[in-house]
């Protein structure tokens, strides 16, 4: 394996993040801030507790995963098409670097900086609300497998775009709009039947309430079924991965 | 001399159909400076990017220095060190930053040592910490050499190194090159300054509508395809070619005020003396004469004219 190349990406990349911190980081701390402002102190007088947990502190794992999936996606996306944008891509491809550290060290890279991320944003939220963590292990976990999930899928995102209009196109319609009806500011028993079930389609659901377990252990869905999700996801993008690489699509003539 | 690349019925046909390459069959001698001359479009740079392994052949193998590209890409790859056509570069990076990146991934462990040596070989030590973005175009040349040299490569692509470079600098990258061959380098270019494959390289090769129709080496390509012309400039004007000269093959230029004798240095006999005879015998007096030879940018552009 060539360690030195996925180093050398990995440090790349995160020296990248580093030149960009007030874009990377406080602009997303800022957003959660004024999360808590509105949705913690305004409507959180108005609904005292969710399933025992007060409801400033029940928002603080779907505002977490909220900011880690959208800079994940952002990280890997941006992290593979700027340099196919810029045309330096070649010399990734014409390296002896085999696909799987390719994707070692842009995906490492891009979830490292966001669970950087949403640490810092546990760190925030821990100012505006009392937050404890249950169960820290698995809280690392999946935000670690989060991070690294949509990373990747941020990774293929940037392999599949051709222009920045649609690099921006699936976490802005797709992705956003899935994580507010995920569950992040409310529980699903809050909505009716019909509602409830139609948010089992939605596998942000699951995110949100395999990391809000984590937390506070209270969930919509079983455990089990939540790690199911994102490990199935995972490995979805893993093929997807592969394929891109074997064929060359949108990287190699 | 041993082989260090060997291309074998290597075609190419991109996914719009287009045919890029065509059964290329061709050795690349290890140490040479190889000059890959072309027009635009030919298929010089899709036949580097395949080497380099950016691009997928259709069909053909190739082997660098006895392995295949593909199944043994990470030791080809490791060999060899590519300056790209386009300044692409990282714009907002520094010199320093990018070779010492492009070390990294080419597997080899961080040597600040190497990446200052490279960076001082190519004048860019002063700019190291300098972003990319602010340099002239012939720095970022440089620095896209620069990484290219970062791994210490066996074999070096060099596509139109020197498009759009000063004079000044392009001699510079000339005596770098001759620097690299001498520590062991092979040097393969491609260029649109003719007169540059005529100052450096061993051998040429001619590519054209995607097929190789010549390979040479230069000295003998100039020797065999090239020709010897000699200029008489008249006293006095002619309108036409004598009758007694006809058969001499001359052409008459210049308002009629200049006869141009082509003829083979490498005959036994020129026909010079025969002509001056004749010119004597028929009047014709002149006041000068010069001679002058083909380059190579005149046979380069009667093969590709003459091409298929």
């Amino acid at each position: 394996m060539n360690l030195a190349a996925v180093r050398a990406i990995y440090l790349f990349e995160m020296a990248r993040w580093g030149r960009t911190l007030m874009q990377s980081v406080l602009s997303p701390v800022l957003s959660t801030s004024l999360y808590f402002v509105v949705f913690g102190a305004a409507i959180g007088r108005r609904i005292s507790e969710i399933d025992g947990v007060p409801y400033g502190a029940f928002i603080v794992p779907g505002l977490i995963m909220l900011s880690v999936l959208t800079e994940s996606i952002s990280n890997g996306s941006f992290g593979i098409y700027f340099p196919r944008f810029t045309g330096t891509i070649y010399e990734v491809l014409s390296a002896p670097v085999s696909p799987l550290e390719i994707v070692l060290g842009y995906v490492g890279a891009a979830a490292t900086k966001s669970i950087i991320l949403g640490l810092i944003i546990l760190a925030t939220a821990a100012l505006f609300v009392e937050v404890r963590v249950l169960h820290p292990f698995w809280m690392l976990s999946f935000l670690v497998l989060t991070a690294a999930s949509f990373s990747l899928f941020g990774f293929l995102i940037g392999i599949w775009a051709d222009g920045f209009e649609r690099l921006q196109v699936i976490p802005m319609l797709v992705v956003t709009p899935l994580t507010f009806l995920g569950g992040t500011f409310y529980s699903l028993s809050m909505l009716p039947p019909f509602w409830q079930t139609v948010s089992m389609f939605n596998p942000i659901v699951y995110l949100v309430s395999g990391f809000r377990w984590s937390f506070y252990g209270v969930a919509d869905v079983g455990i089990a079924t939540s790690l199911a999700a994102i490990a199935g996801f995972f490995v979805l993008c893993l093929v997807v991965a592969w394929w891109i690489f074997r064929t060359g699509y949108r990287l190699k003539a | 001399m041993t082989r260090i690349i060997s291309i074998s019925g290597l075609s190419k046909t991109y996914a719009s159909g287009f045919q890029a390459l065509k059964d290329i069959n061709l050795d690349i001698h290890r140490g040479e400076i190889f000059a890959l001359l072309g027009p635009n479009g030919a298929g010089k740079t899709t036949l580097i990017s395949i080497i380099c392994g950016i691009v997928t052949p259709s069909q053909g193998t190739i082997t660098v220095d006895g392995h295949d590209i593909v199944r043994d890409y990470r030791h080809t790859r490791g060999l060899i060190g590519l300056v790209p056509q386009e300044l692409s570069t990282d714009m907002f990076e520094t010199p320093w930053a990018t070779v010492s990146f492009s070390r990294g991934l080419f597997g080899k462990a961080r040597d600040p040592a190497v990446v200052e040596r490279v960076l001082k070989d190519l004048s860019l030590w002063d700019k190291r910490d300098q972003r990319i973005m602010t340099l002239s175009g012939g720095m970022k040349r440089r620095v896209l050499i620069a990484k290219a040299l970062a791994h210490e490569p066996k074999i070096l692509f060099l596509d139109e190194p020197t498009a759009g470079v000063d004079v000044e600098l392009r001699k510079e990258m000339w005596a770098l090159v001759r620097g690299l061959r001498e520590q062991g380098v092979t040097i393969i270019l491609t260029t649109h300054y003719i007169e540059e494959a005529e100052e450096m390289a061993d051998r040429v090769g001619v590519v054209s509508k995607g097929e190789l129709i010549v390979v040479e080496d230069k000295a003998r390509l100039m020797k065999k395809l090239g020709k010897k012309e000699l200029t008489l400039h008249l006293a006095s004007p002619l309108a036409a070619i004598p009758e007694a000269l006809a058969t001499r093959g001359l052409t008459l230029n210049g308002d009629g005020s200049r006869l141009v004798f082509t003829y083979d240095r490498q005959a036994e006999r020129t026909g010079i003396t025969a002509l001056l005879s004749d010119l004597s015998a028929a009047g014709i007096r002149f006041t000068d004469l010069d001679t002058s030879e083909s380059t190579l940018e005149d046979i380069f552009v009667g093969l590709v004219r003459s091409a298929p």
